[in-house]
């Protein structure tokens, strides 16, 4: 293998741990309550810029606000899921594209409007340089990042399948009546699901605040990622969710690569539909 | 215990599934309503359980109305549905499938005594606790399914169609834990369309012919009525 090939790999790598983090989210408030949250992006991009706006105005390092943003994500979560997606809940399918879709533009357009479209970065978090071992040479926050994603992925799996409200969450998104016959009140585990998958996706911006470019528009491109690695893994899956994240940013990387970098979506959407070709329930779907 | 007064249940845009109906569930009996595909049992059943609202009368257990409960209220009240077709958490295990039965129990020591009871009750059970429920054969889901039920320690067990699906050798085995829990003291409200053995073990039970209740009676004064060896034992 070459330098470069393996340089290459472990970028990917990295940044489809970050993927995985935002995917996962989204696709369990899929799971739970059958609904595309388009505006779960723009809960990254509010992730990116209260560590921004943390670091600017006080000092704090992105490291910490990783749980500033863990809660703050929850809180806002649970606010638009009972103030506005719960609305909807009963209605039309359309109606919670809508809604959701409403959202993002909303938040996206306030965001401009309040902080200018700038790019911005996070000038000297805690974190920077690389480690330079033989060949490679690993982005130090880049690498954290990463390793907390998959911390994080690690104990959402953990939480669902060994604590009594995860099983519940679970329950729901195998089925809601039965859920509800057992006693479970399933408009507030879709309220929870809903806090957590925004709770993670804040995470994510956090993390990607140490090294990437901080903008309104952030979410865009990320968005269209996210949807495309929850179809990719099977609508709801949480594993598949963690695995398609992994491989499209190793694709992306290696497709931007050896091809053009202008290339590189193209690449990632092709992958995407062979294997919803093959296999239209995604990776790990049901 | 459970009262049903002058029900009409139908669902969203349709009309009415189930007209103006009556019946009564005593203390320790085992009742049954019986009827054809479509007379309309499992709505009855649904109602009881709140997935579905009256659109007008009432529901009361021990005198106090239960159709305003909230559907996840209804187990807390000490009533549990083991639904038709099953309908367990299929990718969940065994026995996560049996701790979500006793969700509505804080107690954990409590959830733990009911589970060797019912694992006690159903052995087969217990040697496929760790498997996914959906791999299950078709008995064995039945037994997780009222397994479940039972998790909630509740005062009234409503089963719908326990029979359908399964083997028939296995049918036998599924009636004759029915009996075992009502001898433990268990009210049962049993929906069959095997008329035969539901009527056989049941104290009382009301017949269903689209949406209205036509007959009631003991058990074994139904076995001998003209209208159900007729329209439901085919002599
Ligand atoms: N989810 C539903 N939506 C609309 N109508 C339904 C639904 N479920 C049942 N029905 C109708 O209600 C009536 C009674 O059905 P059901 O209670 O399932 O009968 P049974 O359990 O006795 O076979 C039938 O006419 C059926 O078509
Ligand atoms: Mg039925």
């Amino acid at each position: 293998m070459s330098e470069q090939l393996l340089a290459q790999l472990i970028n990917g790598l990295l940044i489809g741990c970050m993927y995985s983090l935002i995917a996962v989210g989204l696709t369990m408030i899929w799971g739970v309550m059958n609904i595309v949250n388009f505006a779960h992006a723009d809960f990254l991009m509010i992730g990116m810029f209260t560590s921004f706006w943390l670091y600017t105005l006080y000092g704090v390092d992105p490291l910490l606000s990783i749980p500033v943003c863990g809660v703050l994500l929850f809180l806002l979560g649970w606010i638009i899921y009972k103030f506005v997606v719960s609305k909807v809940m009963t209605g039309p399918a359309l109606a919670q594209v809508v809604v959701t879709f409403g959202v993002s533009i909303f938040i996206a357009n306030a965001a401009v409007f309040l902080w200018s479209p700038d790019f911005r970065m996070i000038e000297k978090p805690l974190l920077q340089g690389s480690w330079i071992m033989g060949p490679v040479r690993l982005s130090i926050p880049k690498a954290v990042a990463s390793i907390g994603s998959i911390a994080i992925t690690l104990a959402l799996f953990l939480f669902l399948r060994k604590t009594k409200t995860g099983k519940a969450i679970l329950a729901v998104e195998m089925n809601r009546s039965s859920a509800l016959l057992m006693g479970i009140n399933t408009e507030r585990v879709n309220a929870l699901s809903f806090a957590i998958g925004s709770s993670l996706v804040g995470i994510a911006g956090a993390f990607l605040s140490m090294y990437y470019y901080i903008y309104p528009q952030v979410g865009g491109t990320f968005g269209l990622l996210s949807f495309c690695i929850v179809a990719l893994g099977g609508f709801g899956s949480i594993e598949g969710a963690f695995i398609a994240g992994i491989l499209i940013g190793i694709v992306q990387t290696l497709g931007g690569y050896y091809f053009d970098p202008a290339y590189k979506y193209a690449i990632v959407f092709a992958l995407y539909l062979v294997t919803v070709w093959i296999r239209p329930q995604g990776l790990m779907g049901w | 215990m459970l009262e049903i007064k002058n029900a009409s249940i139908g669902y969203k845009g349709g009309v009415l599934a189930v007209q103006d109906i009556s019946f009564t569930v005593n203390k320790g009996e085992v009742v049954s309503l019986i009827g054809s595909n479509g007379a309309g049992k499992s709505t009855v059943l649904r109602a009881i359980s709140g997935l579905l609202r009256l659109r007008t009368g009432e529901i009361l257990l021990n005198g106090e109305a239960l159709h305003a409960v909230p559907p996840y209220d209804i187990v807390r009240r000490g009533i549990a549905l083991v639904p038709e077709g099953r309908q367990l958490f299929g990718r969940l295990s065994a026995i996560d499938n049996l701790l979500m039965g006793a969700y509505a129990i804080d107690s954990k020591q409590r959830t733990q005594e009911t589970l060797e009871t019912v694992l006690a009750l159903f052995p087969r059970l217990a040697e496929r606790k760790g498997q996914r429920a959906e791999t299950l054969s078709g008995g064995e889901q039945q037994q997780l399914a009222i397994g479940r039920g039972l998790m909630s320690q509740p005062k009234l067990l409503m089963l719908d169609e326990p029979s359908l699906g399964i083997m028939p050798k296995l049918v036998s085995e599924i009636f004759e834990t029915i009996q075992k829990v009502s001898k433990k003291g268990l009210t049962v409200l049993l929906v069959e369309q095997n008329v035969f053995e539901a009527l056989h073990i049941s104290d009382r039970a009301y017949v269903l012919q689209t949406g209205r209740i036509v007959l009631e009676g003991r058990g074994e004064e139904l076995l001998k009525s003209d209208l159900v060896r007729q329209a439901y034992l085919g002599m």
